[in-house]
């Protein structure tokens, strides 16, 4: 059992340094890859907490990633061309407060509605919001509509770069760290107890006097805002913002990389997140249906490792 | 003593079924209080309402002069109302201690916090070992709810229940599924409780209720047709025409 522990380490050090060694001796892509590896997974690492700790199957997390890059791509777009004032500006600050603030909003709203059903119904409504979501984007012609927004201009942060590919690799590296290091801590919690509870056993949770429907609400909302977070590195790492970033097989990816790296784990979602973005590259060089091979390899893993990718390690 | 819950003139009806019928009822603080009945007559509904998973159609329930009849289920087990279920109810993928831990008040009221821990504070160890030692679980506080048995599950939930202070302990067929002699240790554990705690009991063991019981009161048809001490139960024609037929 040893082991494990630097194993962990292990792989968190060799994300950190390799990309940028390759980087430079000239092999950029390579940090693409990563800092693109890093986001996912931040998402990943939210979707998580409710999926995997709060047994809540959300199939709508991509709004929340999309709702963080517009909340980077709209201020920007108005500070460049006007309009809306007080809005307009590339301060990085504004750019996360404002992603938060929304992404919040739209869990509190929708998990209102969400959170009143189960199972099935509850996956459906979840994916029915951020179909909401992207067709409201795809109908705003002043923000590209679905041709999409360029960012022109990156978040400022003081002392921060983010146009330099190294600075926005190690901003989204720490980040990861520091939200699997939040998550992990949450788990830990008398609300993280409480959230496994709820996923064991909600009728009991309710006759031992918990309000269930309260504490799964402040867990999604903690959960969106999260994915808002890493949507506003998403919208700072690609430049350009689409509705398609929201649409449901976007959310599918989510839950494919937290099913496949292991549910309730704090290192599943970074393991799903770097199969993921390995496989979508590796395949999707070879065949333009990697889609296939990609279903396949998930049927695998829930048929014979229960645990996801975590569970290979802990063994 | 004390009216701990009253009942008054309680209905309920499920289509054209009546599941409870003009129940009135009165349980004495630090009693234990039995319900009896042939199957069908309306025990678990009744739980259910006083409990506040079922809502009656008209009548009040009162816990300590409150009335509690339209209050939801989380805030009555806040009020003091706790109970257990007819088919084991317990958190499986969590060890025993984790299953307590959650019962506690401290817990409970500390819900929020998000980044701390309640579980290696002082006080919630020693209720968790308190509430173990009481069922005779303390051995097990480390172990998967999974891996236990069925006779210690149930006890679990006694030991879940004692930690959330209830006022007023609700089992629903505590003895259902165990063999004899679990059957006896949980009336040694029931036992031990007596004159602390007060229970409504809800149980089908006939040996069970009268080596328990305080009072007993008998339900048919969703109605209650006798209440008294076991030895007046025992002895009460219309009890004994409702359990044997007509002799």
């Amino acid at each position: 059992m040893q082991f494990i522990k630097p194993l962990k380490f292990f792989i968190l050090a060799s994300l950190l340094v390799f990309p940028i060694l390759f980087n430079q001796i000239g092999m950029s892509f390579y940090l693409d890859l990563a800092t693109r590896l890093c986001i996912l997974a931040i998402a990943a690492v939210g979707l998580n907490l409710i999926l995997g700790y709060g047994g809540m199957i959300s199939f709508g997390h991509a709004a929340y990633l999309g709702l963080g890059a517009y909340a980077v791509g709209i201020p920007a777009h108005h500070w460049l061309y006007g309009g809306l004032d007080f809005l307009a500006t590339t301060n990085g600050f504004v750019h996360i407060l404002i992603a938060i603030a929304i992404s919040g909003l739209f869990a509190l709203l929708t998990g209102l509605i969400c959170l009143k059903t189960k199972g099935v119904y509850f996956i459906m409504i979840t994916m029915a919001f951020s179909q909401m979501a992207y067709y409201l984007f795809v109908s705003i012609e002043e923000y590209g509509g679905d041709d999409g927004l360029v960012i022109n201009t990156r978040s400022e942060i003081p002392l921060i770069n983010l146009d330099d590919p190294i600075q926005m690799f190690l901003v989204s590296f720490s980040s990861l760290i520091f939200f699997m290091w939040l998550v992990h801590l949450i788990t830990k919690s008398n609300f993280g107890l409480i959230l496994s509870g709820i996923k064991d056993n909600e009728a009991r949770m309710v006759s031992l006097g918990y309000n269930v429907y309260f504490h799964k609400l402040i867990a999604f909302i903690f959960s969106g805002i999260i994915c808002g977070f890493a949507g506003v590195l998403l919208g700072n790492f690609t430049t350009f913002i689409s509705p398609e970033m929201i649409d449901w097989s976007r959310s599918g990816e989510l839950m494919f990389m937290v099913i496949l790296g292991g549910v309730a784990t704090v290192m599943g979602p970074l393991f799903g997140a770097i199969v993921f973005v390995i496989l979508e590259e590796v395949l999707s060089s070879i065949t333009i249906y990697w889609h296939l091979p990609f279903g396949l390899l998930l049927i695998t893993v829930v048929l014979f490792f229960r645990g996801g990718l975590s569970s290979l390690f802990s063994k | 003593m004390q009216n701990i819950l009253k009942i008054k003139n309680l209905n309920k009806n499920f289509g054209g079924v009546i599941a409870t019928k003009n129940l009135n009822l009165s349980v004495l603080d630090g009693d234990i209080h039995a319900i009896i009945g042939p199957n069908g007559a309306g025990k678990t509904t009744l739980v259910s309402q006083i409990f506040g998973q079922v809502f009656p159609d008209s009548g009040q329930i009162f816990f300590q002069n409150i009335d509690v009849t339209q209050i939801s289920e989380y805030k009555k087990s806040r009020l003091g109302i706790n109970r257990t279920f007819q088919i084991t109810s317990v958190m499986k993928s969590m060890t025993v201690s984790e299953n307590i831990q959650l019962a506690t008040d401290k817990i409970r009221e500390n819900s929020l916090n998000f980044f701390t821990t309640f579980t290696n504070k002082n006080y919630v160890l020693e209720k968790v070992d308190f509430c173990l030692g009481q069922v005779g679980l303390i051995e097990a506080n480390n172990q998967p709810v999974a891996s236990l048995s069925h006779g210690d599950c149930r006890k679990l939930e006694i030991a879940m229940a004692l930690a959330s202070d209830a006022k007023l302990l609700l089992l629903d067929e505590p003895m259902a599924g165990l063999g004899p002699s679990e059957t006896q240790e949980m009336i040694a554990l029931l036992n031990k409780l007596k004159g602390k705690q007060t229970i409504l009991l809800v149980e089908h063991d006939m040996d069970a209720v009268f080596a328990l019981a305080d009072r007993i009161s008998v339900l048919v048809s969703g109605e209650i047709i006798a209440t008294g001490e076991p030895n007046n139960i025992r002895h009460d024609s219309k009890v004994q025409k409702a359990y044997l037929g007509e002799a």
